[in-house]
């Protein structure tokens, strides 16, 4: 009954929506009024997919092995919360958590989106649904997640431990709801597009969502950094592996966005930058999932391959990206661009920041795809990795860096203070950074050594823009700034200290034997073996010694069963100048054991720094949205400082 | 008593799940003792693609044939040889799907030039959005 | 934004997507091929792998006949399904040589005492030193190799006998 609930409100979802786009067409064709109509159809589609998710999720929770999808992925032995995390940790159900964001996405819209023109509204719902069209479609006809199984098994074909992790149960949703997120940006471009309603108006409705999902999409890009970092047992974090990649251009084309709504929301200039960088945005979010799903690319996070899905997906990419880049060309003549901007002002430096981030997603996107069109033309196998994007993306990261301790100092239109003397103290700094670092650590590489320097000197200059005035009379927004910024420089700080400090212990060691890894002494105490709840596994006790501190770590080593895997726990302690990892290996035939031991100073500073930076989004999300709720007609000049 | 079962039982799973019937090689899983020519075998290890799993550099790959590719390039590292050259011989033999770095063949000359290719196109298409001379 | 330029993401769009779509249609293949068909094979001198037959070295490849060199495992599983076909290929006079990588003289001995014996050379390979120098990626592999010494095709995974006749021919045109 539940799987059948399930599948009719998917139904009449899907039914709605296209009553929805049709409401659309009636109100720009013939000037009926159908907004209220509308918003009541959104809400309601919106509701009935929460049903679907919802009888989906109940469905794995109660492990009904009657329902294809639970059966093919979950397990009476799981823990609950992981038959749970099981609904989205498959293509079906989480295609229909796409979908399911994309309608509430749509829904809240529909109700809060009240500062826009109104055919303006109607015609970004309209194209809302219409993207919502044709995921309902794939879902209902490609991939249904309610299917059943008739017999019903006894029990399910276990899922794969390693997705048995919180980090992991959650990694996804919190990127889709960015990815799809980024929706919104989309169809109130092109519902501008096709209104002819772009405008400043139109970049303050925006601003909010794009905000969101952007915050969304830095933590879920943090998190799941953070937990590749310490359950794949490799002591990285990004290896501008595809679908990494897939997850970053988007934010890319997201972070490019939001400084872009700014200028058009502050100035009413660069419109037609601001609608391309919205429909870009969500295109990449549809070009990542169907990198991830359609198993074109060679990739270790590649999930549910089948070329036939990735076709559905890419004729719906080529349908929507395309319609919205001809809608872009048709009406991209309406888009007139007011006087250039000063050269010393923020509107320019906006401009600087924006063609730096789309350059980075252009390299980004190249590098990824360019050994798929080497092949496809010459027949050649290239491989295209981390050395290529950390040589190129690197300096444009550490030029854009400085650049963001700049911006922010600017005036809007023209800046006729010099803006150089408030950065005397920041570059002073950085220039006694890179001194400190010549001096202390001779044989640094060169961008590991900048990027100290850089980060020293942005976390001193983001703080700029609060000194000289009432830290607790700024705006909200404002403190945002200066925190997303900091936080960049403290993810670079982190970068560069892993880069250059991190020291690593390969060996194989016997028991009682000791080894050195940056400061540490460890000693390798004993190697045991230990069982889990569906798993046997060795352990291996190692204490370290660092000065008068003593502690203890134990990496194990998983065996499961079903699937036969193992997997590496690796035993992390954190200090506040770094951590020490240990990895356990196989035994070797001369007795001893495979250990990888790493010190890595500061390293944490990355992940903090990511937290960093989504938070200040978030203050200033909230300053934004609160703001609005105590004036009735916000004045835009006395929001920009 | 029981733990040495214990202990043999899951060695013996781990012995189920190893390939060949050799244990990895020696310098498979250690660094060699010069610390300064361990770090150029172990950034040339992270360049060098996995074969068998192909998502991975052979430094993270738990594949036997990529223990051999470490042992080999430290070796050959230990006993004097550029890290260039060895990358040079391992594409002469399995071509440039091996090095994560892009070779300077001409099919990777559009990479190298493309930074500079973009900057210089997006600095041409907002030429007109900066007023580069004039005002007070 | 001139019309000219408004259309440049629809060219961009359409270059993607015809790039993705060929992808689908012709899907990444696994197997990395070697690059030195058509070249000398390297200068290499294995050790025997088993007391009861010589090891191989690259000077034996040279100048008696072209021959098939089977790189294989007794630990590997596909060489134990394609051992009938490397016997076929014996009793038709095909010369065979192989590599055994990573593996110890009593396991190949066995496989071969169970499996039947179609080599005439067996060279020891116990780091895959010269199965990396032949550019090959796994096991079983097959290269045939001229009487000069060069390599002129490799056969990536287990022979099956429909690949008898192609082979048959193929050592025919070299003599």
């Amino acid at each position: 009954m539940i799987a059948e609930a399930g599948f009719a409100a998917l139904w009449l979802a899907a039914a709605l929506a296209a009553y929805q786009f049709l409401l659309m067409i009636l109100a720009l064709r013939s000037d009926v009024d159908v907004a209220r109509p509308m918003r009541g159809v959104a809400v309601v589609q919106g509701g009935m997919t929460l049903i679907a998710f919802g009888m989906l999720m109940l469905a794995f929770a109660r492990s009904d092995m009657s329902v294809a999808l639970v059966f093919e992925n979950s397990n009476s032995a799981k823990p609950f919360i992981y038959k749970v995390a099981g609904t989205w940790g498959n293509h079906e159900g989480s295609m229909l958590l796409w979908v399911t964001i994309l309608a509430i996405a749509g829904a809240f819209l529909a109700l809060f989106g009240r500062r826009l023109g109104e055919r303006t509204l109607i015609a970004g719902l309209g194209s809302q649904s219409l993207l919502a069209l044709g995921f309902y479609a794939f879902l209902l006809i490609a991939s249904n997640p309610f299917a059943r199984l008739f017999p019903s098994p006894a029990d399910g074909q276990g899922l794969n431990p390693l997705l048995q992790d919180p980090g992991l149960a959650f990694h996804p949703p919190t990127l889709y709801l960015g990815y799809v997120g980024l929706s919104v940006a989309f169809s109130l471009a092109v519902g501008a597009l096709l209104t002819g309603e772009v405008d400043s108006r139109l970049a303050r409705a925006m601003r909010p969502w794009v905000l969101g999902a952007w915050i969304l999409l830095t933590l879920g890009i943090t998190a799941g950094s953070y937990w590749a970092y310490y359950e794949l047992g490799w002591g990285g974090y990004w290896f501008w592996d595809p679908v990494e990649n897939a997850s970053l251009m988007p934010w890319l084309a997201a972070t490019a966005l939001l400084h872009s709504i700014n200028v058009l929301a502050a100035r009413g200039a660069l419109k037609a930058w601001t609608m391309m960088l919205a429909v870009i945005a969500f295109s990449m979010s549809m070009v990542g999932t169907f990198l991830v799903r359609s198993g074109i690319l060679t990739s270790v996070h590649a999930f549910a391959i089948d070329p036939e899905r990735g076709t559905f997906l890419l004729v719906l990419l080529a349908l929507y990206v395309g319609a919205a880049f001809i809608l872009f060309a048709i009406r991209g003549a309406t888009l007139k661009e007011g006087a250039p901007f000063e050269l010393v002002s923020r509107e320019s430096g906006l401009v600087i920041n924006n063609l730096i981030l789309s350059v980075v997603l252009a390299i980004v996107f190249l590098g990824t795809l360019y050994p798929l069109f080497v092949e496809a033309l010459s027949g050649e196998k290239l491989s295209v990795g981390a050395p290529y994007f950390n040589a190129v993306a690197g300096p444009f990261g550490l030029v854009l860096a400085v650049l963001v301790g700049v911006g922010p100092l600017l005036s809007w239109r023209r800046e006729r203070r010099p803006v150089l003397g408030q950065l005397k103290v920041p570059a002073l700094l950085g220039v006694t950074a890179l001194a400190v670092t010549i001096i202390l650590a001779p044989e640094l590489a060169i961008l590991p050594r900048l990027g100290l320097a850089v980060a020293a000197f942005l976390a001193t200059a983001s703080i700029l823009p609060l000194v000289g005035r009432n830290p607790l009379r700024a705006p909200l927004a404002t403190w945002g700034m200066v925190i997303a910024h900091a936080g960049i420089a403290v993810a670079l700080a982190g970068i560069a200290a892993n880069a250059g400090f991190t020291s690593e212990r390969l060996t194989v060691a016997k028991v009682g034997e000791t080894l050195t890894v940056g400061p540490w002494t460890v000693l390798l105490q004993n190697v045991t073996p230990t069982a889990g709840k569906n798993y046997s596994a060795l352990e291996a006790e190692l204490r370290a010694a660092r000065g008068a501190d003593v502690i203890s770590l134990t990496p194990q080593t998983h065996y499961y069963s079903d699937p036969q895997t193992e997997t590496n726990e690796s035993s992390i302690r954190t200090f506040w100048n770094g951590q020490l990892y240990t990895v356990l290996g196989k035994p070797d035939p001369s007795g001893g054991w495979q250990l990888r031991l790493w010190w890595k100073p500061f390293v944490t500073l990355i992940w903090a720094g990511g937290a960093l930076i989504a938070l200040g989004g978030a203050l200033a999300l909230f300053g934004r949205l609160w703001r609005l709720r105590r004036r009735k007609e916000p004045d835009w000049r006395a929001r920009y400082i | 008593m029981r733990r040495t079962i214990a202990l043999a039982l899951v060695l013996a799973a781990t012995a189920a799940l190893a390939d060949s019937n050799l244990p990895p090689a020696y310098w498979a899983n250690r660094q060699l003792p010069d610390a300064r020519q361990e770090a150029k075998a172990e950034a040339l290890m992270n360049e060098l693609r996995c074969l068998v799993c192909q998502g991975q550099s052979i430094a993270d790959s738990d594949a036997e044939l990529a223990g051999d590719m470490r042992d080999l390039v430290r070796r050959r590292i230990a006993a004097g040889e550029k890290p260039s050259v060895i990358r040079t011989w391992l594409i002469e033999r399995y071509g440039s799907w091996i090095s994560y770095k892009p070779t300077t063949e001409a099919a990777a000359w559009p990479l190298w030039l493309a930074p500079l290719a973009f900057l210089l196109l997006g600095a041409w298409l907002i030429r007109r959005r900066i007023k580069l001379k004039g005002g007070a | 934004m001139s019309r000219g330029l408004r259309l440049i993401p629809i060219l961009l769009l359409v270059w993607l997507v015809g790039g993705l779509a060929w992808r689908l249609v012709k899907p990444p293949s696994p197997a990395v091929p070697s690059q030195l068909v058509e070249r000398a094979v390297p200068s290499f001198d294995l050790s025997p792998a088993v007391p009861t037959k010589p090891g191989l070295k690259s000077a034996d490849l040279r100048g008696s006949g072209p021959r098939l060199i089977n790189i294989f495992g007794s630990w590997c599983v596909p060489c134990a399904a394609e051992a009938p076909v490397l016997n076929e290929l014996k009793k038709r006079g095909v010369v065979i040589d192989a590599i055994a990588v990573r593996d110890t003289p009593d396991a190949i001995t066995a496989f071969l005492d169970r499996y039947g014996d179609p080599y005439g050379r067996i060279g020891n390979d116990p780091r895959s030193n010269v199965q990396i120098d032949l550019g090959s990626s796994g096991v079983p592999e097959t290269f045939v190799v001229d009487g000069q010494g060069i390599v002129r095709r490799q056969y990536i995974g287990p022979l099956s006998q429909s690949n008898i006749p192609g082979v048959m021919q193929q050592l025919a045109e070299l003599r």
